[in-house]
């Protein structure tokens, strides 16, 4: 059995979590006050996530940089493999909210979409 | 061949340059920084003092006196921002009273004209918020406030205007004596030259002993500043002073010429000629001086702290230490020093220039060019301009319509113009000393990106070479995820 | 030129402003913004977890500034890009100036102020030491990275662990630079908990609380700073110094209001927030000036700058309107009381106030097993129990109108923390 020390962010209170992990899999959470603290920690012991916000090389807009974000949660650790995918990803203005600018990143299947409208700039 | 060369780009040297170009000479000026104004000149009190502080018979006393007087046409004709906002020396105690009298006849003694004795009462008429423990202070009428950036700048920017050359990031190795003059060796290459004038500041001793036997030592003596917002700037009107002594060196509390409230500076002589950093222990020093002199100093309203390096003159020889060291080498020819220029000598500097200018001038047997440009134009200011001249600038180019500080109302106009201009603008304090962007409140979280986009744009560079104050001082390290 | 209500400020405040105005009737809007477009400073923050409670969606601030500007130009309410507002006079005239029109004026008959705020500064914060590059506030940082793409540092510590920093932090590691310290003077992050864990725990950056930098070094860049852990009254202690060699320090150490506008224009500013005193209508002192967002308190949440904001405009609207009657000299003060330090509104007027008035507060510290209460006069007419209360987040409580009408002789509404017996 493992155990793992967890703080719930679902509020501001912040709690202290104890996540038992169960040979068979199992986990049990403890030091809770609510029901979302303890699927917080469930998933975030066994299947954590992070939607990834960052940044790619945009030509023709006002500025140089467009915003971009993974459409769901990836795996935590496949973080730094998402980023490392997008440094040479250049795109062309003009570009739409919701646009694929990557299809499937680091392997998890989900797209990478743009965050801003950027208009095509007339100079 | 060089008549002249000039070491150090300060207000000392920039005088110096501007009242040498009235002569039909070849001249130049060294300057280690990538600015002019970049060492005691651009961190000091902006005072123009009345002169009645320094020995008579000094030469602080001569070219303070001097100097002063010749302020006014001088910001006339160069366009800086000057003000006669007059100097009270306060005393805390009836004892004080004595000294009072004795500065003021020291005053009188030095030429320093319009002094007088306050009351109390008169005195917290005149400020309201000066301290309840005053008793008496001297009044100079005379004493005046400028601003030590746009005074220095006016001075090179005129003298370049009338054929002074400046190299800047160009620093002083070595100087050798050669049959007709000296050599100087730079990290930039050599410069041949009849003449040298030494305006190297807190480095004129390292300048003055490559040359001369007769050994000079100046002593770096750091003073810390608290500057606060401009809705302090009225707590009071006159540059306020206490008596040395009791209290220490003087901290003063003034109106800067812009419109800020400054308090400083603290006294401490340090190795170090480049240890411009402040310290807790100076800040807090500072403000309980500082607090003396005013009531309830408003220090909620800091918007930034700085210290700057007087160039103390600690040792040569016994007669000058603690005076200007002004006038040529004994055992060094054609070699000049304007050396040990601490306060006042940014009052002083139009005397020292003029002075030392003739000096040379009839030791070349100049002669006069007839075609000097005595005035040079101003920088346009968008914040302090009324609004028909507003509506001029923007008439003649509508980026002055553009808010690059919000804090201090500076627009893009305002920064391509001192991108433009002679000597102009190369780093982002170069660009905040000549325009006043970034210096507000929120001293430049705003505008710094737009500005550094501006410069790498006029000098045709990626922002990334963009620096601070040039060297190594670059505001960005690279691109994302590089 | 003149128009109905000027909006001076186009982001989070300015945009919802406008919508609601516009929504209650008044046509002659027009808003002013400095920047190059629309959204203010959502645009730099790229992050996500914008929008929870007004979209019920976490969307990234771009995202969240982009539903309310296509509404803005669904509504085709007039705005004024790269234009700033020079001066705002008490008789509602609006000097501004941009690049195409110069300088001019607009004759308003209310103004709805939405200026936002801006970072405190190395200077307010008498941190002493070298003045380098490599010196930035956490938001200036935050643009070079997220709109110019560009890396402020390689090695980062931060000041102040308040959310831009925090983001500021994971953000700059996902960029490649090493961020080695969050260091924060208070017992507590000013930060939301989420992004203590997800911006500084998922990436092993250390946070210090207590601690505070008392030194920086560097002459040209940035090369050490020095930390050191404050006492209770938050004065370094002597002896814990520990250098740390860095090439930028981030600031990230509070928000403040910019009112420099609103000040000349006469309005009276609470010394607690730094933002205008304002009442049920977040109507200044200035009859016909409203206040809103960041300009008139620091908010944690844009969805509460969102609400609040629409509150204005439609207060705007309705003075425009002549449906909002002149407030009465007499209003009930709001007073914040032990553990509240501020609350907006400051004063009500019953009869020009809503059935339900939403009181925004912010306490002094932390509490745990807490109460909210609300008294009227010296009666307690709400207990509102919290397990945790925080300095960061912004709280709130609501007031009826039929509450007020039934308090005899009402002049005080009083709200304050109270803890467990």
């Amino acid at each position: 059995m493992e155990e793992r020390d967890l703080v719930c962010i679902c509020c501001p209170l912040g709690c202290s979590l104890k996540a038992k992990i169960e040979e068979n899999g199992e986990v049990h959470i403890s030091g809770n006050t609510c029901k979302r603290g303890e699927d917080y920690g469930k998933k975030e012991t066994t299947a954590p996530t992070r939607i990834v916000t960052t940044t790619v090389r945009i030509k023709g807009g006002v500025l140089p940089a467009l915003s971009v974000k993974t459409q769901d949660g990836i795996p935590k650790n496949k973080v730094f493999e998402c980023i490392q995918a997008l440094q040479d990803v250049e795109v062309e203005a003009p570009v739409h909210i919701g646009d694929i600018i990557f299809a499937d990143i680091a392997g998890t299947g989900i797209p990478v979409i743009a965050t801003k409208e950027v208009e095509k700039c007339m100079e | 061949m060089y008549d002249v060369i000039i070491i150090g780009a300060g207000v000392t040297g920039s005088a110096i340059a501007r009242e040498l170009s009235k002569w039909q000479l070849r001249i130049a000026v060294l300057e280690k920084a990538s600015d002019v104004c970049e060492g005691t000149s651009k961190a000091n009190s902006g005072i123009v003092h009345g002169g009645f502080d320094a020995k008579p018979g000094s030469l602080k006393a001569k070219f303070n006196v001097l100097g002063n007087k010749m302020m006014e046409k001088l910001s006339q004709d160069l366009e800086f921002p000057f003000k006669r906002n007059g100097s009270l020396v306060l005393t805390f105690d009836e004892e004080g009273k004595d000294r009072l009298e004795e500065l003021k006849k020291q005053g009188e003694e030095n030429g320093v004209e319009g002094l007088c004795i306050l009351n109390r009462e008169q005195l917290k008429q005149l400020e309201p918020h000066i301290s309840d423990e005053a008793k008496a202070a001297l009044c100079a009428p005379t004493g005046g406030i400028v601003c030590p950036f746009h005074l220095t700048m006016a001075l090179a920017e005129n003298a370049a205007e009338n054929g002074v050359e400046f190299f800047l990031n160009t620093k002083v190795e070595n100087l050798v004596k050669t049959e007709n003059g000296y050599k100087i060796e730079t990290d930039k290459g050599s410069y041949e030259t009849k003449t040298v004038v030494n305006a190297a500041g807190v480095y004129a001793d390292v300048i003055h002993n490559m040359v001369s036997g007769k050994k000079m030592k100046i002593v770096a003596r750091k003073g810390e500043y608290c500057l606060m917002d401009k809705e302090a700037g009225n707590y009071v009107s006159h540059t306020i002073f206490q008596l040395p002594g009791v209290y220490g060196k003087g901290v003063l509390v003034t109106p800067t010429v812009h419109g800020n409230l400054l308090a400083g500076p603290t006294a401490e002589d340090i190795e170090d000629k480049e240890g411009i950093d402040t310290t807790a222990q100076g800040m807090e020093t500072l403000l309980a001086k500082g607090g003396k002199s005013v009531e309830n100093l408003p220090t909620r309203q800091i918007i930034t702290s700085f210290a700057g390096l007087r160039a103390h003159m600690a040792d040569f020889g016994g007669e000058e230490d603690d005076d200007f060291v002004i006038g040529e080498a004994e055992d060094a020819p054609g070699f000049f020093d304007a050396a040990g220029i601490e306060s006042p000598g940014l009052s002083s500097a139009p005397a020292i220039g003029e002075y030392v200018a003739e000096w040379i001038a009839a030791r070349l047997s100049a002669k006069e060019k007839p075609d000097f440009k005595e005035k040079r134009k101003g920088m346009p200011n968008m914040a302090e301009a009324d609004e028909e001249e507003r509506k001029r600038l923007i008439a003649e180019d509508p980026a002055f319509a553009n808010v690059i500080c919000r804090c201090e109302l500076v627009t893009e106009g305002e920064i391509l113009a001192a991108i433009r201009r002679t000597l102009g603008a190369t780093t982002l304090d170069g660009i905040k000393r000549r325009t006043r962007a970034g210096m507000g409140r929120c001293q430049a979280g705003f505008c710094s990106p737009k500005t550094v986009e501006i410069l790498a744009e006029e000098l045709g560079k990626d922002i990334g070479e963009i620096t601070k104050t040039g060297g190594e001082s670059r505001l960005l390290t690279g691109m994302n995820k590089a | 030129m003149t128009a109905d209500i000027v909006i001076i400020g186009g982001g989070p405040a300015g945009l919802a402003a406008a919508v609601s105005a516009k929504e209650a009737g008044v046509d002659h809007i027009l808003i002013l913004e400095r920047d190059k477009e629309l959204g203010g400073i959502l645009n730099q923050c790229i992050h996500n977890g914008f929008g929870l409670h007004t979209f019920h969606e976490e969307l990234t601030g771009p995202e969240y500034a982009a539903r309310f500007i296509s509404k803005v130009k669904e509504l085709q309410i007039p705005y004024m890009l790269e234009t700033i507002v020079i001066s705002i006079g008490n008789d509602k005239t609006v000097t501004a100036m941009n690049k195409e029109k110069g300088l001019f004026t607009i004759k308003a008959k209310a103004v709805i102020l939405a200026m936002g705020c801006r970072e405190r500064a190395r200077g307010a914060l008498n941190i002493p030491g070298y003045r380098p590059a490599g010196i930035y506030s956490a938001g200036t940082a935050q643009r070079y990275v997220n709109m110019e793409g560009r890396m402020p540092g390689k090695e980062v510590v931060i000041l102040g662990s308040g959310d831009i920093g925090l983001i500021m932090a994971r953000r700059m590691t996902l960029e490649g630079a090493k961020v080695k310290l969050v260091a924060e003077i208070m017992p507590y992050s000013g930060g939301l908990k989420r992004n203590i864990v997800q911006c500084l725990e998922d990436y092993d950056i250390p946070l210090k609380l207590n601690h505070t930098v008392t030194g920086i070094k560097g002459k040209e860049r940035v090369e050490s700073v020095t930390v050191a852990k404050v006492d209770e009254n938050r004065k370094p202690i002597p002896g814990t110094e520990e250098e740390i060699t860095c090439d930028t320090l981030l600031l990230s150490c509070g928000l403040i209001p910019e009112n420099e506008l609103s000040k000349e224009a006469g309005v009276l500013l609470n010394p607690v927030t730094s933002g205008p005193f304002v009442n049920e209508s977040l109507e200044t002192s200035e009859a016909g000036i409203f206040a809103c967002g960041n300009v008139l308190h620091v908010h944690d949440l844009v969805d509460y700058v969102s609400g609040e904001a629409q509150t204005a405009g439609e207060k705007a609207a309705a003075y425009v309107k002549g449906l909002l009657p002149a407030s009465k000299e007499e209003t009930t003060a709001v007073s914040a009381e032990s553990g509240v330090r501020y609350t907006v509104p400051s004063k009500l007027d019953i009869t020009r106030m809503d059935e339900e008035q939403m009181i925004r507060f912010r306490v002094d510290n932390i509490y745990r097993n807490a109460y909210i209460a609300v008294y009227l006069n010296e009666k307690c007419i709400k207990k509102i129990k919290r397990p945790m209360l925080a300095p960061g987040e912004m709280e709130q409580v609501k007031l009826r109108k039929a509450d007020m009408e039934q308090c005899d002789g009402l002049v005080k509404i009083t709200i304050k923390i109270e803890q467990e017996v």
